[in-house]
């Protein structure tokens, strides 16, 4: 943060400047903030006045309803709005009047932002003369989104995804997400450092919002873990996504995944995974294309549901076997959105992710006469062609059995698409989603009721903040986080064509969807780049923002359970009865069913293979000079579950 | 119902029994039956029956058709030795529980021949066995001879289960597109398709870090071996029978979860079967902790008993209910001196407990005397379920006219107590040492001859057949062949997309390609794009034969484009 001098020194002065009492300072909710000092919080008491008074408020507002709403934005007047013009990086501003949302509860307050940060929030703030000021009427003031899951110009096979960062993260900021996390996809062979300082640049130079990236493992060896340790420790990477799909390209056995979850785990980040079975989509797509079925819907017909629910409940069983928390990218369908359910009541450590696409809309659209329009919608996992499937996973989301939300967002323009045109699993995938993925879920979630505006905030931006350890500072509304906010007007529709979106593909897949809700002014880093619909995003503006190892959110748990999962050998005489001689070689001899050893601990063989030819029958035994493990302590118990980490 | 007579290698006797109550799967009923040449010729009262008949008074007693034990593992090969049962102590111990057919699994060394393999299980048991059996064939690699010989299996061996594994990591154990062509090619000739579902990789890797943490004993089986990573590897079974529409049989269910898994995929209609054995259904995993290292040991199986001493009830429970259709023992006993193989390293324990003896009275026991099912459901899930699977019903598992005179006439409220001093198996150790059961078989009846009688056995070496099992049995299949009836893909007739194409390299050298998803096997087909195409003009329509307009779209936008899933 480049601002982390900055704030105590701002904070020094308080309790002088703070009208209506000191704000007091407990220990805690904030400290991980980087440079926020450890003595700051929202005074809840101070606050509860305002919110008392709001309730006299409700009404009020509920009076001016009627008319439009509108938002104004006033300038001071000569010389000091000049020198706010002069040093850009100082924005200096003032929400008035708004309804601030947080994810646990929703107040009134005047905000104050200075260099990018919340300074102050309260009423009747004292703040310095020449603050631009912006008057919500009772608005309601949010946490910007967070996108967790971006592909802006993703290669593929020499063609480049037709949104790069410029227009991925403009169209991210004009429905109200400021910030984005994307992925860094390095081809297998090719150096995840490199290719991370590749997506850093590309990020750098264009990306009008901040980010942080993600790392997709594509291939598995030793050298991998130690670019990952890199990563981790030097570049602030803390989430890695590995494929089960993708045969003989990106795939990893199970044998590896459950390498690289244990490497995720010791590292503290966070495991990702693509939950499709590759194996059974490679067959299937053969089987498929031979039946002369070329068009996009053999995308759908050959990636049926079941095989992403199999893979999503593979990753479970693996994650918990290491005791590394997972996280679902891309949940499609019904039956995977259930296992992560089920396994989260299991008390596995899970988080599942849908996507605005899956939330939004679904697969009948693969079966359009027209090939562009269906190419259009071709993603991995598929849209389900159970048109039912979006309004089960808003209901999932909104329920908490599926956290965050991310968009996706990877589109191809047609001629991009029409690679595949003879084939479909030469489809480019990827769909459009991050401009209108808050407007989406407000529309299908809190417009119907199934949550409120603080579980909006909760899935648009805050549980995205806390699982890849960016809260408070992003995520939430507090003196010291960033200024990423938005203005939220619940009450604006808009119709979503490809026409008017600010992507540049042709094909937008909500086309015609009227949607209710939408940001009215767009605050990232302090500065207004949305107001009365026009934008003003800065090419190169967005910062990288480097996240830490073991984000609470998710290791308190591990943490605990790592600690009890110790497991203990039973102390025994050692066995002094007589020993089978047995052949070496079982693979020469007749068959050996039971022989479980695999070659992957050969190595631990020739420290075992005492029996082959050392034991005699009948007499005295060689156990003089092992070690008896008497004083070792059985944790896991005769009759106790050996698995710690299954709560079930 | 089958009317051939079978010639068998001695006189059948005739064999009347009266007064006995018939207890089939769907009733029961009073009635007196008479056998000859080991057939059930009459039933009914009052039979007219000729003389010199040998007559049993059955005095009310339940009749009940003899036990099929679906899985056993009699006279198996482990590393040059052998499991102390060899298929005469073993179906001597099968009868005096009652079971008077057992089905054992023939395991080729992988890169072996299935019908070499075949022959040999053929000529031991032939020599040897005392009751009626058949054979499931493992298939332990898979090529295009494996599939040659699993045809041949089918058509001529009288085969039609055939067994994969999910586990024995670089040995047995199968990837997920081998299973996906396994599946395939069964369903295809009307196999069953059998698993043993364990996820191979992850236990190698715990096994790995059992034993870097110094545990040895056989605590370390089942540490090694969670029970989760049975539920996954059943639930992965049933996706891709599932994809490819094939009749899935999930062997030895040992754990809550995993008869969970099935009972939700039968609730989605899915044909899927799962058999519990007689350790998973009686005992319990908290043994492998015992002192005794030996006791201990006598105790491992794969998947292992579940630590968790509930899971026998539940299965118990699940078996009542149907969601578990069928029971076998996976009977493969070793004795202590071989178990000692792996004294250092529980990975060397050879795998394998007793059950065949104990199956019925156990059963009899933990689901019919505690008011979970009933008689009728007893038979069921110990006879006439596994002999519809296996296409052998009616000739077995029911008491009908012209089925085999393979009965028991089963003793509601004799207790015994199980012990390694009195059971028939060779083994020294009992996995269900001093359990107490009531019921038990009064008089066991094999091929039409009285083999158990007063607590005597008199089963004899050889005189066991091979039946036949054919494939496509309705059981299974009957609904397998109307989903593939109606699982009938089409495209899309569209006109040809005739705008701007990008161009793109096939070959990966050089940037990342994220969505290059199509397997290198099915590359050569389809490379018509790395070069042919131009960007500027729209490629003439006439190169390519535009798709009938005519065709049917069977799945509708908006509908199930999986038909076999019911939910």
């Amino acid at each position: 943060m480049s601002t982390a001098g900055e704030v105590p020194a701002f904070f020094k002065s308080m309790g002088s400047d703070s009208p209506a009492r000191p704000r007091q300072k407990f220990c805690g909710m904030f400290c991980p903030v980087e440079g926020s000092s450890d003595s700051k919080t929202l005074d809840f008491d101070a606050l509860s006045a305002c919110r008392g008074k709001s309730d006299g408020r409700v009404i009020d507002r509920q009076t001016d309803i009627s008319q439009p709403r509108k938002v104004e934005i006033r300038e001071s007047t000569g010389k000091e709005a000049l020198q706010n013009l002069d040093d850009k990086r100082s924005d200096r501003l003032l929400i008035k009047g708004a309804k601030i949302v947080n994810d646990d509860q929703s107040f009134c307050a005047d905000i104050y932002m200075e260099d990018g940060v919340i300074k102050q929030i309260g009423e009747n703030l004292i703040v310095p003369g020449g603050v631009k000021t912006i008057d919500a009427h009772g608005g309601m003031l949010m946490p910007g989104g967070i996108d967790v899951h971006t592909r802006f110009q993703m290669p593929d096979r020499g063609m480049t995804a037709a949104d790069d960062f410029y227009q991925g993260t403009k169209a991210a900021l004009a429905g109200g997400t400021t910030m984005i996390i994307d992925h860094v996809i390095p081809e297998p062979g090719i150096s995840l450092i490199s290719a991370f300082e590749q997506w850093r640049e590309w990020a750098d130079s264009k990306s009008c919002c901040d980010y942080s990236l993600h790392v997709d493992i594509t291939e598995w060896h030793k050298g991998i873990q130690e670019e990952m340790e890199t990563l981790v420790k030097d570049h602030g990477v803390n989430s890695f996504l590995v494929y089960l799909a993708y045969k003989d390209i990106f795939q990893l056995t199970d044998s590896q995944v459950y390498e690289v979850f244990s490497v995720i785990r010791d590292l503290g980040a966070i495991a990702q995974v693509h939950a499709e079975n590759g194996d059974i989509v490679a067959e299937e797509q053969r089987r498929i294309l031979e039946q002369g079925i070329t068009g996009p819907e053999g995308h759908v017909l050959s990636r049926p549901e079941e095989v992403e629910a199999e893979a999503v409940n593979r990753s479970v069983t693996v994650a918990n076997q290491t005791n590394c928390p997972l996280y679902v990218t891309k949940v499609m369908s019904k039956s995977a959105a259930d296992v992560i359910a089920q396994a989260r009541k299991k008390g596995t450590v899970v988080y599942g992710e849908p996507i605005t696409a899956s939330l939004g809309t679904d697969g009948s659209h693969y079966w359009s006469k027209n090939w562009a329009k269906a190419a259009a919608y071709v993603t991995s996992p598929p849209l389900s062609p159970d048109p039912t499937t979006p309004d089960y996973l808003n209901s999932l989301l909104s329920c908490g059995d599926l956290q965050v939300t991310g968009s996706a967002h990877c589109p191809f323009n047609t001629a991009q698409r029409a690679v595949g045109k003879d084939d479909f699993s030469l489809i480019p995938e990827g769909v459009n989603g991050t401009e209108e993925r808050m407007s989406i879920i407000w529309d299908k979630c809190v417009v119907t009721g199934k949550m409120d505006e603080n579980q909006f905030v909760a899935v648009t931006s805050t549980n995205a903040a806390k699982i890849f350890n960016l809260y408070p500072r992003k995520g939430r509304i507090a003196v010291g986080s960033d200024a990423d906010l938005v203005l939220w007007d619940p009450d604006l529709t808009k119709i979503i064509s490809a026409k008017s979106h600010n992507s540049t593909v042709e094909y937008n897949i909500f086309e015609g969807t009227e949607v209710r809700g939408g940001p009215l002014v767009v605050i990232s880093q302090g500065k207004i780049v949305l107001e009365e619909g026009n934008l003003h995003a800065t090419e190169g503006s967005g910062r990288y923002v480097a996240r830490k190892p073991f984000p609470d959110y998710v290791y308190k748990r591990i943490k605990a359970r790592s600690r009890l999962a110790e497991l203990r050998g039973v102390p025994r005489g050692l066995y002094d009865g007589p020993v089978c001689e047995v052949s070496v070689t079982p693979k020469t001899m007749t068959p050996a069913s039971s022989a479980k050893t695999s070659p992957a601990k050969q190595p631990n063989q020739p420290v075992r293979n005492l029996h082959q030819s050392g034991f005699s029958l009948s007499g005295a035994q060689i156990d003089d000079n092992v070690p008896r493990r008497n004083t070792q302590r059985i944790v896991a118990p005769p009759g106790g579950r050996a698995n710690i980490t299954s709560l079930g | 119902l089958p009317t051939t007579v079978y010639r068998g290698k001695r006189d059948f006797d005739r064999l009347l029994i009266k007064g006995g109550r018939i207890v089939n799967d769907d009733q029961s009923f009073h009635a007196d039956i008479y056998m000859e040449d080991g057939l059930i010729k009459q039933i009914g009262d009052n039979l007219i029956v000729p003389g010199g008949v040998k007559t049993i008074e059955a005095n009310g007693k339940m009749v009940i058709p003899g036990g099929i034990d679906i899985h056993t593992h009699f006279q198996m090969p482990y590393r040059g030795t052998t499991t102390v049962d060899d298929f005469n102590q073993g179906s001597k111990a099968a009868l005096a529980g009652g079971t008077t057919m057992i089905v054992d699994h023939v395991i080729p060394e992988p890169g072996t021949s299935l019908m070499e393999a075949y022959d040999q299980w053929r000529q031991w048991a032939d020599e040897k066995t005392c009751c009626d059996y058949s054979l499931h064939v493992d298939i332990t690699h898979w090529n295009d001879s494996v599939k040659q010989e699993v045809d041949n299996l089918i058509k001529e061996k009288g085969v039609n289960s055939f067994h994969v594994y999910m586990a024995y990591k670089d040995y047995y154990q199968m990837s997920n597109s081998e299973l996906y062509e396994v599946f395939t090619f069964l369903a295809e000739r009307g196999g069953i398709a059998q698993v043993h579902a364990e996820n191979g990789e992850i236990i190698a890797e715990e096994q790995a870090r059992m034993l870097q943490m110094g545990i040895t004993g056989p605590e370390g089986h089942v540490l090694s071996r969670p029970e989760e990573l049975e539920a996954e590897a059943v639930f992965r079974a049933i996706t891709i029978a599932s994809q490819t529409n094939c009749p899935l049989y999930v062997t030895r269910v040992m754990s809550k979860s995993a008869a969970d898994i099935i009972s939700q995929a039968r609730k989605k209609g899915n044909v899927v079967f799962g058999e519990p054995i007689t350790a998973s259904l009686g005992t319990d995993g908290t043994h492998y902790w015992s002192k005794n290292w030996a006791k201990a040991a006598s105790f491992v199986t794969s998947p292992p008993l579940s630590p968790d001493p509930t899971t026998p009830d539940y299965l118990n429970t699940l078996l009542s209910s149907g969601d578990l259709s069928v029971t076998g023992s996976a009977h493969c006993t070793f004795s202590v001196a071989q178990k000692a193989i792996g004294k250092d390293d529980f990975t060397q324990i050879p795998e394998g407990v007793n059950g065949v003896e104990e199956r019925m009275a156990l059963i009899w026991d933990k689901a019919v005397t505690t008011g979970k099912m009933d008689e009728n459901m007893f038979v069921a899930v110990t006879s006439t379920n596994a002999a519809k699977i296996l296409n052998l019903y009616p000739r077995k598992g029911r008491i009908a006219v012209g089925s085999d005179a393979d009965l028991v006439i089963w003793d509601t409220d004799s207790i015994r107590t199980i012990t390694a001093k009195t059971h028939n198996s060779a083994a020294e150790y009992n996995v269900f040492e001093g359990m107490e059961l009531r019921g038990a078989p009064l008089v066991v009846i094999c091929q039409g001859k009285i083999v158990l009688e007063d607590g005597n056995l008199h089963a004899t070496s050889g005189v066991g057949r091979f039946i036949p099992c054919s494939p496509f049995p309705d059981f299974a299949y009957k609904r397998v062949k109307a989903r593939k009836q109606l699982a009938v893909l089409r495209a899309v007739p569209r006109g040809m997309y005739d705008g701007p194409v990008s161009e793109f390299s096939m070959s990966r050298g050089g940037t990342p390609s994220a969505s290059a998803r199509t397997s290198p096997t099915k590359q050569p087909v389809r490379n018509l794009h790395q070069s042919g195409f131009s960007l500027a003009g729209p490629p003439t329509p006439d190169d390519v034969p535009i798709r009938p307009a005519g065709r049917r779209i069977v799945v509708p936008p908006g509908g199930r484009s999986n038909i076999t899933s019911l939910s």
